[in-house]
């Protein structure tokens, strides 16, 4: 078997006495979509935060294509390869639609800075910004501002620029929170198509979605790992119907 | 924008002078637009570059060096390396903290030309001449306002082209969503450290023209109350414009002048002028006279 793309080992995080991440090891191999759920609280966020570089563990190894990213910046492992998506939208409201995956290209192809030639006139970046607009179903809102796109539609544009980053491995927050029946249903067939190209760690509390899309299923509470295995396998659980399912 | 450059381009000297600080003014707060209006960094120190850029000059010319193409381009420099310095160890903070900070090295300034008696301390550093360029008389009031025009209406085109290329875009998404372009691939400080140094160079130039134009440099040149004038100008003329700037420095220069005479309390009018702005016309003058089209 092949190395697995994403290694954590031993990841702990504590807010004071909150323990958030409490000695967490998983894989995840190339290819494989990982759906983390849990209860409110248990520290899902703050794991997916861990792995984009925003919060930084207080111990713990992670390793990203057979190399250690624990020490390295958010926007280092972005140019990795690393793409995500936020629980609350996360995009810049004053640009067009397009504005923003065209931002989301550039932040993939360009190392450099350049200051002379309009962005906007850039084919480079905007031939591929439209196309990822076409695909996720945006293409007619492209040169809507970014803030007045309903709801739905911001956390598509969201997952428009992830995918414009060609990530080799993709952070979900809840990229179906908030959104109506339709629309969950819209997202799930859009990242059904997303999941045969990118590694995908997927945040959910939409069980539906879950089981639609996630090769394995991880159980956090209390930032531990309690259960991790096949959606059907992990639904029958005992500790997960009384630590989480069974609430419902 | 080039309608108040035009206006009082020929004529009596009181216009021409006039004309030319407004010009001056107007540089440096179109570079502290740069910043302000597209980064979201609220530089309240910005009167630290012009001063730089005013002294650099000043010091230049008395030691008999008066070629602009040396004056003006060392006091740029100065300013850059100042700015480079001041935003790497402001740049780590934002908001509140991010203002505070720039003032306190704006004060740093101050008092270090208030401090250096070599210089002039506290009554300043009279400029004995004004710098020259080959072929072209600046000595000549006309000819010196239109080469500050000429500058100004370079910067103008340079910032304008800035805000529009790829970097501009980076500086201007993480003003409204520093996250999002982080999570992008985006080394968003040293964007944010590119255009404070820019907009420094930039105040340092004015400041060397001022140095030129009233042929002193004082103190008052780094004063918080100078920054605070520069802060006002952009806000007056429009956040996020650049040409604001200038009509920003054009409406404060005027009031000074025309009210001045009338009351002490000139700036009584400009407070209630500035709240209106900030309350009902957000986009400043700029945005008056732009049309409110586009928002």
């Amino acid at each position: 078997m092949t190395e697995p793309l994403l290694q954590v080992r031993g990841l702990c995080k504590a807010f004071g006495a909150l323990v958030v991440t409490d000695k967490l090891d998983f894989d995840l191999a190339a290819g494989e979509t990982l759906a983390i759920i849990g209860p409110n609280g248990a520290g899902k966020t703050t794991l997916v935060a861990q792995l984009a570089g925003d919060v930084r563990p207080d111990s713990g190894a992670i390793a990203f294509g057979g190399r250690s990213i624990v020490r390295e910046s958010a926007d280092a492992r972005a140019r990795l390869g690393i793409a995500r998506s936020f629980q609350i939208t996360t995009i810049v409201p004053s640009f067009t639609a397009e504005d923003n995956v065209a931002l989301a290209v550039q932040g993939r192809t360009a190392t450099a800075m350049r200051f002379w030639q309009p962005a906007r006139a850039d084919a480079d970046l905007r031939a591929p910004a439209r196309a990822a607009l076409e695909r996720v179903g945006l293409a007619a809102r492209a040169n809507v501002r970014a803030s007045d796109l309903s709801h739905g539609e911001a956390r598509v544009l969201e997952v428009a620029m992830a995918l414009a980053c060609e990530p080799v491995l993709l952070l979900l927050d809840e990229p179906m929170a908030g959104m109506g029946h339709d629309e969950s249903l819209a997202m799930i067939a859009l990242l059904r198509t997303i999941k045969t190209e990118a590694t995908m760690i997927l945040i959910e509390h939409d069980m539906e979605a879950v089981a639609q899309l996630a090769d394995r299923v991880m159980v956090l509470v209390g930032g531990r790992a309690v259960a991790s295995g096949a959606y059907d396998d992990v639904r029958r659980d005992p500790v997960v119907r009384d630590a989480y399912l069974g609430e419902s | 924008m080039a309608v108040p450059v035009a206006a009082a381009a020929f004529g009596q000297p009181f216009w021409v002078n006039a004309a030319t600080r407004i010009v001056i003014y107007g540089l440096a707060a179109m570079s502290l637009d740069l910043i302000v209006g597209y980064g979201a960094m609220v530089s309240f120190g910005h009167a630290a570059f012009f001063a730089l850029g005013g002294y650099t000059a000043a010091i230049l010319l008395t030691n008999g060096i008066d070629s602009a193409l040396v004056t003006w381009p060392s006091a740029t420099f100065a300013s850059a390396l100042l700015a480079a310095a001041v935003g790497a160890l402001s740049l780590r903070t934002s908001g509140v903290y991010f203002i505070m900070i720039t003032l306190a090295f704006g004060q740093m300034v101050y008092y270090a030309t208030v401090a250096l008696k070599m210089f002039g301390g506290t009554d300043g550093l009279p400029v004995p001449v004004r710098s020259v360029l080959p072929l072209i008389d600046l000595r000549d009031a006309t000819t010196f306002y239109a080469a500050c025009c000429v500058l100004l209406v370079a910067f103008f085109i340079l910032a304008s082209r800035l805000v529009e290329s790829r970097f501009g875009m980076v500086v201007r998404g993480a003003a409204e969503s520093e996250r999002r372009l982080t999570a992008l691939g985006f080394p968003v400080a040293r964007y944010r450290l590119v255009a404070f140094v820019i907009s420094g160079a930039a105040a340092g130039l004015a400041g060397a023209l001022w140095a030129d134009f009233s042929r002193f440099v004082s103190p008052d040149m780094a004063s918080w109350t100078r920054s605070g004038e520069f802060l006002v100008m952009v806000i007056l003329g429009g956040m996020g414009s650049l040409a604001g700037g200038l009509y920003g420095a054009a409406v404060l220069t005027g009031f000074e002048s025309l009210f001045s005479g009338f009351t002490e309390h000139w700036m009584l009018v400009l407070g209630v002028m500035l709240i209106l702005i900030v309350l009902f016309a957000k986009r400043g003058i700029y945005g008056v006279l732009a049309g409110r089209s586009h928002d």
